[in-house]
């Protein structure tokens, strides 16, 4: 039954809130893709004297973004993002959202189109307890903010850190910054990331094309 | 500028049937209003409508700007007997979306119309005879300069928000751009930044049925004894079209016919189908309420707006604005579509200013704002934007 099955933490947790603000510098303009309830961008707004949006389908969220006084716009992010003109933010937020998306590569561009640094936290499909839940009970994964069955998850991918690696080497997408989410913190430099990390938090520019070197370097810092 | 004959409405709690029109003449020589044409009118008479009560910091004004050929009677009725209450009834009032127990609501006839407001056929001052088409080519501007001119008579100086869909949204971009320290927040429905190409080639359409129709007499009918109403509304029933989409029509008509359910073979029957009953009811009921002049006036202050041609781009246009912007677009609206909407976002958030977009589902086309079933949705956006931006500006962290 569902209620025995693995779920992963909630990704808007406050403590990934927490991590994000840290990484955006004060003053910025930061655009948030699936800003849930604007909790977020508020803090950035409020605390950050950042100049923010949010991005939000849901229709009920989106109104106590209202609520919240920040601008939201509403977009589908597998239709590009062209209500944005480019280069009109200084960090685009991505938090547990691109395992959704129908091509992320294409997202990923797009963000790079609106904005010169991205913040995109993705869930870890390689934690060993959703390893055991396919080995031993041989049931997909399910993570517990959307507690779906495979058929209606809004998850459309399933993903590890060492998957976006390759995406990131793919799309000629520089790591600036990674960093493992296990239990409610961040560890830097963990062991076992790939085993141990429910999420991670990635910090990503564009790749100028001489740049491209490092980014194959540091693919391999962590390994599987 | 004159006094006033009768007092703003009082505070209508418990129900909005008691609101009253009222006048106020602005404009007054020897300070006529220049227009965009550079032409002088005045002085420029304005009917008008208030609901609610202005609160004592004056910080509580909603100023709604109607479309092509609506007035200034937006919620309740002038009298119990009244058969219909005002074109917003449902959005506007006690405990609506546009909450008159917390907003003092204005509402302005628009310049160049025919519903108290000055226009061609209001007396020309000169001749004492109605202008006709001598009336003064007009322009969005000069409309929302006429609202503006109300609140100095009034003595309010800034409102807190300007609500408007289709040419009441093209006012409410003008006015956030032309009198940016003067408004709080701007709501755009089912606008742009300019009528398109399409949306002019209806109008002319419109403008040809009455320039062609007999009784026309270019113009200068208001003497006769018939007016130009077949023109006029052949005009009506061709504009209707674009308020509707193929599906609001399928809908409310599909290929139902009116009498009976055989076709007669009959080419000198007019109306068979539903659909062609309807367009004749509406175009016979607007020229009851309606002047030909008035139509040509608006809809070429109409094809005349367009904010990239007048300021540069739109995201000049904006660049001149301070206020909260939130746009709302519809998916069946043929006339406005979103992508018109998203353009004005786009030059918005270039020009880095705080909007709020969201594009309704409805079969209803262009027309839905108006619809009373897609007014719940609409509310959800417009009563808490406007809520947070009064808080906002209360507590001083707009």
């Amino acid at each position: 039954m569902c209620a025995k099955r693995i779920y992963m933490p909630d990704p808007r947790a406050a403590v990934t809130n927490d991590l994000i603000i840290r990484k955006i510098v004060e003053g910025s303009r930061v655009i948030d893709l699936g800003c849930g309830d604007a909790s977020l961008i508020k803090r950035l707004r409020d605390e950050h004297s950042c100049d923010v949006l949010g991005v939000e389908r849901d229709e009920e969220l989106f109104i106590r973004g209202i609520e919240s006084g920040v601008p939201m716009l509403q977009a589908d992010m597998n239709q590009g993002l062209d209500e944005l003109p480019a280069q009109s933010f200084d960090f685009a937020i991505l938090s547990q959202t691109l395992q959704q998306i129908d091509r992320p590569l294409d997202l990923l561009n797009e963000i790079f189109r609106i904005a010169r640094r991205a913040l995109v936290v993705v869930p870890n499909f390689a934690h060993w307890k959703v390893r055991l839940q396919i080995l031993l009970r041989g049931r997909a994964p399910v993570t517990s903010h959307l507690p779906y069955e495979w058929y209606e998850s809004p998850n459309v991918h399933f993903l590890s850190m060492v998957d976006f690696r390759e995406l990131a080497n793919e799309g000629n997408f520089k790591i600036v910054r990674e960093l493992p989410i296990i239990g409610s913190r961040a560890v830097k430099r963990a062991s076992f990331a790939n085993w141990r990390a429910h999420s991670a938090l990635y910090v990503l520019e564009r790749n100028s094309t001489d740049d491209s070197q490092k980014a194959t370097e540091s693919q391999q810092l962590v390994t599987a | 500028m004159s006094t006033e004959t009768a007092q703003p409405d009082g505070s209508a709690t418990s129900s909005s049937s008691n609101v009253a029109r009222q006048f106020a003449t602005i404009f007054s020589p020897p300070h006529p209003l220049v227009l965009e044409s550079g032409d002088q009118i005045g002085p420029v008479t304005v009917a008008y409508q208030t609901y609610g009560t202005l609160s004592p910091e004056k910080d509580n004004v909603v100023y709604i700007c109607h479309a092509l050929t609506g007035d200034a009677h937006v919620a309740g009725r002038h009298s119990p007997e009244e058969r219909k209450p005002g074109w917003w009834d449902g959005f506007v009032g006690p405990g609506k979306a546009i909450d008159t127990d917390r907003y003092f609501v204005i509402c302005s006839n628009i310049l160049g119309g025919c519903q108290g407001t000055t226009g061609p056929s209001s007396e020309c001052p000169e001749t004492g005879k109605p202008y006709g088409p001598d009336f003064p080519f007009i322009t969005i501007r000069d409309m929302v300069n006429v609202h503006n001119g109300l609140l100095d008579h009034l003595g309010i100086e800034k409102v807190l928000a300007i609500v408007g869909g289709s040419l009441g949204g093209m006012q409410v971009l003008e006015w956030a751009i032309n009198h940016a320290d003067r408004v709080g927040a701007a709501v755009i429905l089912a606008s742009g930044a300019k009528l398109n190409a399409q949306g002019i080639a209806f109008n002319a359409v419109g403008r040809r049925a009455i320039y062609s129709d007999p009784l026309f007499h270019d113009g200068w009918y208001y003497e006769q004894s018939e007016k130009p109403r077949f023109g006029l509304a052949l005009a009506r029933m061709i504009a209707h079209i674009t308020y509707l989409s193929e599906q609001s029509i399928e809908l409310k008509f599909g290929r139902r016919l009116q009498d009976g359910d055989e076709f007669r073979f009959d080419l000198r029957s007019e109306t068979e189908f539903q659909i062609e009953s309807y367009l004749h009811y509406q175009g016979k009921r607007f020229v009851e309420r309606f002047d030909a002049n008035s139509y040509l006036v608006l809809t070429r202050a109409m094809d005349y707006f367009d904010l990239a041609e007048k300021y540069g781009s739109i995201y000049q246009a904006f660049e001149k604005t301070k206020c909260r912007f939130l746009v709302v677009s519809y998916t069946t609206d043929w006339l406005f579509p979103t992508s018109q909407s998203k353009e004005l976002v786009r030059a918005l958030v270039q020009a880095r200013r705080h909007v709020t977009f969201r594009e309704l589902e409805s079969p209803y086309g262009h027309d839905a704002f108006l619809i009373d079933r897609e007014l719940p949705k609409l509310g959800s956006l417009v009563s808490p934007f406007l809520a947070r931006t009064h808080q906002d500006i209360a507590e001083g962290t707009f």
